[in-house]
């Protein structure tokens, strides 16, 4: 017989360890979403408990169930529509009276519950004794120890689950708000009954009415016959609110916590007065005055330190795997564009996004360590003068802050702001805190254009603007986009405490998981969609037949060498002679040695090679043509050690090195120039032609309007398409030659090098950041909407930053 | 004596003897357990000034001066 599946609701105060007990039931069994339609996050997870199948539901944490928070909303909601089997509430022992608060309003909502008292092992620290029985009696629903931290009393949890849903009798509990109240209450129960189809549980809905609860008004309204019930609880609040002298509202709430105040002083006794605990102790220094701030910044440092410093080794090695990886794939694979499709599009733009992982990870890592020991509330703390300015809370201090280093992990922060509102603020703004993915295209450019001298301040100034646009953004969106009353501050500052490994992990894990699984998904498919534009059409008219120069070059390498090396020596081939290869290999080893260290060494092969062909052209002595020359002496030691051990060989070796050189540069000038045109000729490179009319007001021409499309899939991406566009080949952003390429092009001044950095500092998030949006808001629209806005706002500022530079004579 | 919770200074403790204003300020200054009869204890204030950090009820609550205004407490 199949026995449907028990669904058991775990709610709670944040902080009381509600969480961990979640882990602790579930496992890894567990699987995280979004209530539909809203920015709360929704976990669920399963497990098979004495031959029982449960299904766990997380609810937000919460401190009350009023229609004023979205969290408290979507958690009694969940109650009252899935009507759970069991509702688990987990109380922090420590801190027991507010959390029975919560407890009588769960309890109100006429469901089977557990009460689990949980950190009672930090109760017991702080010397306070509480009575289990008196509180199961007092409350009507059975009381289970639990230390979460050290997965104790699980099962015994768990156990009493089962028991208390398969207890046929359910005596609801109520809580007696006096006699002028509860006969009010009386009088619309009376009325709500008489209303078909009513799914709340009747009192708890009474009670509701009576607090004027915005949710159940607008409930009730729906129902025919409900307007008679809302006049009836108008008459009794008008009645009762002039009785007691003030708001009925806050009269309930009064009594909920007079009542529960009676509860602990019955249930609990304090050993001793417990007015500073070790987290206060703690927080005279952290908190301080004035150590507060200087140790936050210190703290800041220190995880940007971390990430950068440390997270910058684990991606040079990806990124150097990635490129292994493309070799290697490219050998085996035959020319064309699968192979290029593989490389370059999937190998190339996949590999970017892993080699952020580490430094993701790291970043994560800290955010988890900070959250779990209890400093993030501080930092909060100290930080909220500055955000309340901005119309902010000071808990978006922080995601704010690590958006530059990456702007996934402040969009994701954002979860922690308990105000809707404020979480879509912020993750609209975050993306204006200048990523280090940009800083790449500030250094080329600052480079190129910007003395030393001003290259600092000219970066500085792009992060100050970010900052800048930021604090308006964020006002003209609280004023505009999500108008409101001011969203409440009062945030509780939890005890520290030392976090589990495991619970850390868990937190690291989860959201970098999400990075790759969404970030990566995406990235995937619009590197390919990049590739694709930037590759085709690939049968495109070239300026100059490019096969026929490079053919050219291969017929004049080969005649030269004829004519220099081989015919001088009387040889048919190269091979003829074996110390003749050997020779040549040898000085390869040692100049591409050279090369790498970056020393430029072709020059002086091709005055030997002259040199030599003018002295051995006239005399057919071959001793004479041994005899080294004084300006032939190469400055290598090594090479020196060669010559001086083949006088004659060497010069000719050298030759053959010379022109070998010369002519893998030629070749490797014309692919550049044919890369470079086809590019031009591609749909990227239309497109850049076709948008140039809308950059042209910013200064920018087409090829900068290739490089800007390309770096929205993610914004280093620039400069290698940069790179590709000004035909240089593969770059970097240290490559001098890049550099000097956009110097000497007309095209670039100063000015415009600075409206492209305000630009790039602006326009759209990166690709996987818009996917995060996405996932963080629910929502398309939103993720639409941060890449519409950014971009306009991109060409209002670029625009009104090169017009004003034009003017000012720059 | 009756002064707002903003008026306190660190050290100083009370009693809440009334709860102004409306909305959702009111609503959670309420929920965290700041009701009339409410034993207080003014803690610290910010590096900046603000916000301000009181003990009540067994825990630490931080809250703003502006929501701090709202409520009156006896000193004693």
């Amino acid at each position: 017989m199949a026995t449907k599946a028990l669904t058991v609701a775990l709610a709670g105060n944040p902080n009381s360890g509600k969480t961990t007990i979640f882990n602790n039931i579930t496992g890894s069994r567990q699987h995280v979403g979004n209530y539909p339609g809203v920015t709360v996050e929704k976990r669920e997870g399963f497990r098979r408990f004495q031959g029982k199948d449960l299904l766990v539901v997380d609810l937000p944490g919460t401190y009350s169930l009023t229609a004023q928070a979205l969290d408290e909303l979507v958690a009694r909601n969940v109650i009252i529509n899935e009507k759970p089997d069991v509702v688990v509430n987990i109380l922090d022992a420590s801190n027991l009276e507010r959390n029975l608060y919560l407890a009588v309003q769960l309890l109100e909502l006429e469901r089977p519950a557990v009460l689990a008292l949980n950190m009672t092992d930090v109760a017991e620290k702080m010397g306070l004794t509480i009575n289990d029985q008196v509180l199961a009696k007092k409350l009507g629903a059975p009381v289970v120890r639990t230390v979460g931290n050290r997965n104790q009393g699980t099962d015994g949890l768990l156990e009493t689950v089962l028991d208390t849903s398969s207890q046929s009798q359910y005596h609801p509990f109520s809580l007696d708000y006096g006699p002028e109240i509860e006969t009010k209450i009386q009088k619309i129960s009376e009325g709500l009954s008489t209303l078909a189809e009513i799914c709340y549980p009747v009192r708890w809905l009474a009670i509701k009415l009576l607090e004027n609860d915005q949710d159940a008004n607008h409930a009730v309204s729906q129902f025919p016959g409900g307007a008679q019930v809302l006049m009836v609880v108008e008459e009794a609040r008008t009645e009762l609110s002039a009785t007691y002298g003030e708001d009925l509202e806050l009269v309930i709430a009064e009594r909920r916590y007079c009542f529960v105040g009676e509860v602990y002083r019955e249930i609990v006794v304090a050993q001793r007065d417990l007015f500073q605990t070790t987290s206060d102790r703690i927080d005279r220094i952290l908190t301080n005055r004035l150590l507060g701030l200087p140790i936050f910044f210190g703290i800041m440092w220190l995880l940007f330190n971390m990430v950068f410093t440390i997270g910058h080794y684990p991606q040079d090695w990806i990124q150097h795997g990635a490129k292994w990886l493309g070799d290697w794939a490219g050998q085996h694979m035959g020319e064309g564009d699968l192979k290029s499709l593989v490389v370059d599009g999937i190998i190339g733009g996949v590999g970017t996004v892993v080699s952020f992982l580490p430094q993701i990870l790291l970043l994560f890592l800290g955010i988890a360590l900070l959250e779990d020991t209890g400093y993030m509330a501080r930092a909060a703390f100290v930080m909220d003068r500055v955000m309340r300015a901005v119309g902010l809370h000071g808990k978006a201090f922080i995601p704010l802050l690590l958006g530059f280093g990456c702007n996934i992990p402040a969009i994701m922060g954002a979860r922690t702001l308990e105000s809707p509102r404020d979480r879509m603020v912020t993750i609209l703004v975050a993306p204006l805190m200048s990523c280090s993915a940009r800083l790449p295209i500030y250094t080329l450019l600052t480079a190129a254009f910007f003395s030393e001298r001003y290259a600092g301040s000219v970066m500085f100034s792009i992060y100050l603007l970010g900052i800048f646009l930021a604090v308006v953004m964020a006002l003209v969106f609280r004023k505009f986009l999500f108008p409101g009353a001011t969203e409440p501050f009062a945030m509780e500052m939890p005890q520290y405490h030392v976090p589990t490994l495991r619970s850390i992990f868990t937190h690291m894990w989860e959201r970098s998981a999400l990075y790759l699984k969404k970030a990566g998904t995406i990235i995937l498919a619009v590197s390919i969609l990049v590739w694709f534009f930037v590759s085709y059409p690939s049968d495109v008219p070239y300026s100059q037949d490019f096969n026929q120069m490079k053919a050219t070059a291969e017929t004049t390498f080969t005649s030269q060498v004829t004519e220099k090396v081989l015919v001088p020596l009387h040889l048919e081939a190269v091979e003829d002679s074996p110390e003749l290869q050997a020779l040549i290999a040898q000085i390869n080893e040692i100049k591409s040695n050279e090369e790498k260290a970056g020393v430029n060494t072709s020059k002086d092969a091709s005055v030997i090679s002259d040199k030599e062909a003018v002295n051995k052209v006239d005399t057919n002595s071959v001793s004479e043509a041994g005899i080294a020359d004084e300006d032939e002496a190469p400055d290598n030691p090594q090479l020196a050690e060669l010559q001086q051990a083949n006088p004659i060989l060497y010069s000719y070796a050298m030759t053959y090195w010379g022109l070998d050189d010369e002519r893998k540069d030629e070749v490797e000038k014309l692919d550049k120039e044919r890369a470079a045109e086809k590019l031009a000729n591609s749909y990227a490179g239309r497109f850049g032609h076709f948008i140039e009319p809308v950059v042209k007001p910013l200064g920018f021409d087409w090829k900068m309007g290739v490089g800007l499309f390309a770096g929205f899939t993610a914004k280093e991406v620039f400069v290698s398409t940069m790179g590709t566009v000004y035909s240089v080949g593969q770059v970097d952003e240290d490559t001098k030659v890049l550099q000097d390429v956009l110097t000497s092009d007309p095209a670039f001044t100063p000015l415009i090098a600075y409206t492209l950095m305000v630009f790039t500092l602006i326009y759209t998030p990166c690709l996987a950041a818009v996917a995060v949006i996405r996932r963080e808001t629910n929502s398309w629209k939103w993720a639409l909407f941060s890449v519409g806005y950014s971009v306009v706002l991109a060409w209002v500022v670029s625009f009104g930053v090169y017009r004003m530079g034009l003017f000012l004579g720059y | 004596m009756t002064k707002t919770l903003d008026q306190m200074r660190p050290g100083e403790a009370g009693v809440v003897t009334k709860v102004v204003g409306s909305g959702p300020v009111k609503r959670r200054i309420v929920d965290m357990g700041l009701v009339t009869g409410s034993r207080v204890y003014i803690q610290k204030y910010a590096p900046l000034g603000d916000p301000m950090e009181i003990k009540l009820k067994n825990f630490n609550l931080s809250l703003r001066k502006s929501e701090a205004a709202l409520i009156e407490v006896q000193i004693g």
